[in-house]
This record gives structure tokens, sequence and C-alpha cells, in this order.
């Protein structure tokens, strides 16, 4: 495979199509403008249709409409437009409708900034939206896997009939790296969705609803329990994250997405002058990677850092829930498009050694 | 061998350009390359910088709070930006259009006066490719001929403007040796 110097937006917007995506609707928001700029060129050359809504809740519910015909659909936003979309995004986890959704983040809260942040993890991980649900989320840390897993989102979506959140930010979107692009799929070859998808009858002849309106309390708590155990599984089976330098580590630094690759740049520093340092890097945040928390022998390890561009943390509350007070953390935090340097993380390990 | 570079000036001087161009260079030579713009608030006449780093490994921030380098392209980006290079590390100042002089004694600087050199190979649109030149006779990060083969390249079918632009290449990497 050949690889390319292509921009984060841009690789987002071709490894959706090569992934089978052939429905995009969203609304204009930096920093993630060139995925529509992209797609609305792009997906008409493969047959795809390129909608820009008039607003972000038109668009979330027009990928919902095509999702529900099994036709491989996207939306991206930035936060604000996210807090838009919320409505929707509830109505496809309980519709049980796949879909994907990149968030190339900002810093908030409100319109905020249009600068990198990761101000958005309490509302991708946690609570995307009212009602109870969650989300399968995925945090790339470049542009090659911001190509890669939202290729692999399209297939998370359709395994579990959910909608998969793609955790950018303006850094990863706006910047350029040499990338390997996936290959096209076939359509042909893509798992059925004959079963569920709504344009077709039932085996009966009947025809099928997709529901998300269960006026019976125990019609809707069965349902709800079937999430949850769902996302048991998840938590079971599809944590991802990554270990670097953990094995002989007396300090280790955590951190997702853009900070995690800074952070990883200060525990080169700080080992190349023998510091024992490691990171641990969330790459899945729901499921969040509890066992990668777990399976540390805390009697070796001295402190935790825990390095966020937010303020206040927020992962930070997912990384205590994982050590279960095994360890002081130490957060290492910017925001507001203030961008995590490494001498920053470096220096605040060498304050605690 | 990891090299980061800042490259600021005004919209419109090609700023984006040479770090794209860089960026390209880089990645058909088999290297690790990032390129991070300033964006979104930029208008024409505003300032604009990027930051391009190439590696032979996995690189880190792609905005690093030291620079190896710095091409301050005009006056602002040189009083804002000049700071911001390490010790040991390299300015190269577009001499027709930054007047001040560097004054730390560890960073080493190099004057390009890119547009009149520019202007007297008949066309003030090469000024980019005169620092693209002086970046590449300095850094060591990227080959003459990484070099002529990404102008070639950008170039495309406008052939004719080809020696001209080799030429602005030539005089840049000779304003540094």
């Amino acid at each position: 495979m050949s690889k390319e110097f292509i921009k984060g937006n841009e690789a987002i917007a071709e490894a959706a199509v090569r992934a089978g995506c052939r429905f995009f609707a969203g609304y204009p928001i930096t920093p993630q403008n060139e995925v529509p700029e992209y797609l609305s060129a792009r997906l008409p050359e493969v047959g795809g249709h390129f909608i820009q809504g008039e607003s972000e809740i038109a668009s979330v519910f027009m990928v919902f409409g095509v999702a529900a015909t099994g036709i491989r659909s996207m939306t991206s936003s930035s936060g604000p437009g996210f807090a838009l979309k919320s409505e929707g995004i509830s109505f496809l986890a309980g519709g049980q409708i796949p879909a994907v959704l990149v968030n190339v983040s900002r810093g908030g809260p409100a319109i905020g900034t249009i600068e990198p942040a990761q101000q958005d993890y309490f509302s991708a991980v946690h609570a995307p939206a009212p009602g109870g649900f969650r989300c399968f989320v995925i945090a790339p840390q470049n542009v090659q896997e911001a190509a890669d897993f939202v290729y692999e989102a399209f297939d998370i979506a359709d395994k579990y009939r959910t909608p998969v959140y793609v955790l950018a930010d303006g850094m990863i979107g706006n910047m350029m790296e040499v990338v390997e692009l996936p290959k096209m799929r076939d359509l042909a070859e893509l798992p059925s969705n004959d079963s569920w998808r709504f344009n077709k009858y039932n085996d009966d002849g009947s025809a099928r609803i997709l529901s998300t309106y269960m006026p019976m309390g125990e019609l809707m708590q069965k349902k709800n329990k079937e999430m949850a155990a769902m996302y048991e599984a998840w938590e079971k089976n599809e944590q991802r994250w990554e270990e670097y330098m953990v094995d002989d580590a007396e300090y280790i630094v955590t951190a997702y997405g853009s900070s995690a690759r800074i952070a990883k740049s200060a525990v080169k520093e700080l080992r190349a002058e023998g510091v024992k340092v490691g990171l641990i890097r969330a790459i899945t945040l729901f499921p969040f990677p509890k066992d990668a928390f777990a399976k540390l022998d805390y009697a070796k390890v001295k402190k935790m850092f825990c390095a966020e561009m937010s303020i206040p943390g927020q992962y930070i509350y997912d990384v205590q829930n994982a050590v279960l007070g095994q360890s002081q953390i130490i957060p290492i935090q910017t925001s507001g498009g203030v961008i995590l340097e490494t001498d920053m993380v470096v220096a605040a390990v060498k304050e605690n050694l | 061998m990891e090299k980061s570079v800042l490259i600021a000036g005004f919209g419109g001087q090609g700023v984006m350009s040479i770090g794209k161009m860089l960026g390209y260079a880089a990645s058909d030579a088999g290297k690790y390359a990032s390129f991070y713009p300033s964006y979104g608030a930029e208008q024409r006449g505003g300032t604009a910088n990027c930051t391009v780093i190439i590696s032979d490994e996995e690189i880190g921030s792609p905005a690093v709070s030291k620079l190896d380098m710095l091409i301050a392209m005009n006056q602002p980006s040189f009083d804002k930006f000049a700071k911001k290079v390490k010790k040991g590390g390299s300015i190269i100042v577009n001499s027709s259009l930054v007047t001040s002089k560097v004054e730390d004694s560890d960073i080493a600087a190099f004057y390009v006066p890119a547009n009149d050199i520019a202007n007297d190979l008949g066309s003030p649109k090469v000024a980019n490719i005169v620092i693209l030149g002086a970046y590449i006779g300095l850094s060591g990060a990227l080959s003459e001929e990484d070099g002529k083969a990404i102008i070639k390249k950008m170039l495309g079918s406008k052939a004719d403007l080809l020696d001209m632009n080799y030429q602005a290449f030539d005089k840049g990497l000779q304003a540094v040796k």
C-alpha cells in the first residue's frame, strides 16, 4: 500500500468512504470542516450522497433515517454541534441503529474556542444525551489512527447495532501526517443487515418497525437490560489500550488521544534521564480499559499522572475509578485550546519523584 | 533525527505552502512528517504559521514548545517566535522584510533577503522557494534532490516555471552556505 501525506479531517472522510459509508449529513463547524467538504465531492463519485443539513439536529436525523435502511452513514461535528445532535444520538441508540459519529473537538464550554481540546470527554463517554445509554467510544492519537478507527467504527457499529463515537480533536483533524489509508471495501461483502433493516419485510410478510417508543414500562426495562448486557460484553471483550515501558515502571503517566502522543514523548525524555516511567494510553474510552489499571502492581507504582487537555479534568474520573485509590494520581491539565506540552509532563513527573 | 521548524509570516507569503512541501518531500523520502497549521481565524493579510516536524521515528507532539528552527518571513513573526527557538537552534530571517537581528549568541542566524532575490529572478512569488532552499541547505532533514523533486511535483503542469523555481531554490541554498 502506498503512503500519503494527508490532513486528518480528509483522512477521516476518505477512510469512511473506503469503509463503505455512502451517506453523510452534517453542518459546518471548525475544526472539522474538511470532513464535509471532502465528502461533498467524494461521496457522489462512489454513488453515495452528501447533504449539508439546515442544522445539526436535522443532519443527525437524516443519518438516523438513512442508517435505518442499512446504508453505512456518518455525521461529524465539534462540541457545540454535538450538543445539538444529542437528541438524535439518543434515538440512534434507542433504535439500535448503527452509525458513526466523529467529534473533532475544540475548547469549551459553550461556543468556546476553535482550537484543540479534550473537553468533550464526559459528553462523549458518559452522557451523549439523556436517557441512560452508551456509545462505543474510541479515541485516535494521530492521523493514521483517525483513518483506521473511523474505518473500523463502521464494523463495530454493525456488529453491535450501536452508534460508534470517534473522539478526535482539532489537532488530529487539522494536522497532516504520513498515512497508509485502508483498502476500499466492496459493499457486496459487508455483513448482511437483512435481519433488522427497516426497508425489508419480516419473514411473515409483516412490515418492520424500528421503534424507539415503548409505552409499557416492562418492555422498556427489558430493552434497557439487553443494552446493559451489551455494554457489559463490550467491557469484557472490547477494552483496548496501549502500554509503553510499563513493565518496570515506578511512575505511570496516563492519557488518551493527542495528549497521549505528547505524554509518550515525555516518557521517552524521562527514560533517557533514567526515570522509570511508563505510559498507559486508553484507546477505547467506552469500554474504559479498566484492566490496564487493574493489573498494575501498586506495590511498585509510586505515583501516577493523568494528562489531558481539559480543565476541570474529565478523563481523570475514569482513571480514578479504575485505580480505586491504590495510587495517588496527579493531574497535568491544559484547556481552552492551550496544547499540552512535553515539557509540562516532564516537569510534573520530576517535581514528584 | 527529529527536526522541528516553525514557519511564520503574512497570509499570502506562502507559509503554508512551504510547510506542506516539506511534509510531502519528507513523506516521499520515506520519513515521518507532521504539518500542524494555525487554523480557523486566519485571513488574507493577517499572520499565519505552521509547525513541521521531520523525523526518522514516530512523532510526539506536532506543536512543540522548543523549536530547532524558525523561519521568520516578516517582522511580527520574528518578534513573536524568536524566543521559542532552543539553544543551539537556528533562525532563517527573511531580511527583505525583517529588520531585527538575532541577539542570542547561542542561536545561529541566517539572513536571506528572499523577496529581493525573488524580485531579481523576476517573480515575487518564488520568495518562499528561496526559503525552501535555505531550509534544506541548513536543516539536514532533507536532501537537495528531495527539495527539487517536490518543487517539480508541486508545479505539475506548470513546467515552464520550473527553471525559475530551481534558480530560486539554488539561491536559497547558496545564501546559507
